[in-house]
């Protein structure tokens, strides 16, 4: 990692590249958890296959984790050396004149989910390796749909996600668009890529509100 | 913090003269004036360096301290003065700061190898396309006040930095030593102990000149092509 935190511009980039990665599985994440809304079977399936090919279990599963890490991780970091970069604070500082109250608290988004993603772990990681790898359970292709309508059957739960999820949108909206611009693209076709990723920033977290709300709604009757 | 009450303020007067008559008050009454950084007064130095209400260069835009006028305050405010803060710009004493971080970047590749014997080659020989040349003349126009360090929440000096590496890389006389320079000049960056850019944009609204985010993200290209390239 001391590679990685030599320059403010390495730290940054390292930022953007793990941030566009978790922005892709987000989008791969939501394309599969849609279809439990519109098709229960397809996603039994897609889910069997994420939770049993080798590819994605051995391979894709630790880099997601490591994903994930690596960009809390610098955005502790950055977040520590930018604190001490202003030792003395300013009595006065009027931070929304010149920028939005999202992308200035970037470090409370994150926080949030941060933590929902500690529950979700909970939820649905740690269930699957104690069902897999500790109770040795068989194989059941049919069980997921069950399982995630029954998570989101408490009102608390399904609270805590969607309170998630806007923060989550908030997180992206600022977070998406910076991305590029730490790359180093800045160009005619800035305002076309800062307007997909506010698009995606709105979208994708609603989609996850939708089916929290959905399942919560909808529960199945036995 | 000091409060000071001053009656007579003017409209017309500038934010600067403001300071003169306390200062002469002050002066009068056998007391220490209130030190602060001023020079040209016409927004071309970049001395002026006030945080007035928690803004850098005050509430109006695309100005320095010595361009703001007291007629953009209402009779009766309350106006809360601090120094730049940042850890790379210590305070001197009262409103003043050190600056020399900025020129030591400068130092560490602000500059372009010339031969000044034999037969230099006129710089107007050399055609230009006149996009580049306005872009390099923007970035160019930097006056070095801190303002983007000022209003940065993380007191990121990028801005600065990515318009004088610019104002090189645009140009083919600065092709020669471009990785190098932005190398040079980040590392002395990171150095000073600014913080990092997280895109605010900030310092881009603060910025009495008008200097584009474009910068730092050229900057940011330079920098990734010259560590790839070793």
């Amino acid at each position: 990692m001391s590679g990685l935190t030599k320059s403010s511009i390495a730290r940054k980039v390292v930022m953007a590249l793990s941030g566009f990665f978790l922005v892709f599985f987000l989008a791969q994440h939501f394309t599969i958890n849609f279809t439990s809304v519109i098709a229960p079977d397809t996603f039994n399936e897609w889910s069997h296959f994420m939770g049993y090919n080798p590819l994605v279990q051995y391979i894709l599963q630790p880099i997601l984790i490591a994903g994930v890490i690596i960009h809390f991780v610098m955005g502790f970091v950055l977040e520590l050396q930018n604190n001490r970069a202003r030792g003395v604070k300013y009595v006065k500082f009027k931070g929304s004149a010149n920028a939005s109250w999202v992308s200035r608290n970037m470090i409370i988004s994150g926080l949030v989910v941060l933590a929902f993603l500690a529950l979700h772990f909970y939820d649905f990681w740690v269930h699957e390796m104690a069902y897999k790898y500790i109770e040795f359970k068989p194989q059941d292709p049919t069980r997921y749909h069950a399982e995630t309508v029954e998570k989101f059957a408490p009102m608390w739960r399904t609270v805590i996600y969607v309170v998630s999820f806007v923060l989550l949108a908030l997180h992206l909206w600022h977070g998406f668009a910076s991305a590029f611009q730490s790359m180093g693209v800045n160009n005619k076709y800035t305002p076309s890529i800062k307007a997909f990723t506010k698009v995606f920033a709105v979208v994708i977290p609603l989609g996850f509100v939708f089916i929290a709300l959905y399942h919560h709604f909808n529960p199945l009757t036995h | 913090m000091v409060d000071y009450d001053l009656n007579g303020v003017e409209e017309d007067m500038s934010f600067l003269e403001m300071l003169d008559v306390l200062n002469e008050e002050l002066v009068a009454k056998g007391e220490e004036p209130v030190e602060f950084d001023h020079d040209c007064r016409e927004g071309i130095c970049g001395t002026c360096s006030l945080m007035i209400n928690g803004q850098p260069h005050g509430p109006d835009s695309r100005i320095t301290v010595c361009q703001l006028h007291m007629r953009s305050f209402n009779d009766g405010d309350s106006i809360v003065i601090e120094p730049f803060r940042a850890k790379a710009f210590p305070v001197i004493k009262d409103l003043i700061v050190d600056r020399t971080a900025f020129d030591r970047i400068q130092q560490a590749g602000g500059y372009i190898s010339v031969n000044t014997s034999g037969r230099p080659v006129d710089a107007n020989a050399i055609p230009i396309e006149k996009d580049m040349a306005d872009k390099s003349f923007n970035a160019a126009t930097c006056i070095g006040c801190g303002a983007c360090v000022a209003a940065c929440k993380n007191a990121s000096a990028m801005l600065f930095t990515s318009a004088k590496v610019s104002q090189f890389a645009l140009l083919p006389q600065g092709q020669v030593e471009a990785a190098e320079r932005v190398q040079n000049m980040v590392r002395q960056m990171d150095l000073e102990g600014f913080g990092n850019c997280t895109n605010t944009g900030a310092c881009e609204v603060e910025c009495p000149k008008g200097i584009s985010l474009e910068n730092i993200a050229r900057m940011n290209r330079e920098y990734l092509s010259a560590s790839v390239k070793g």
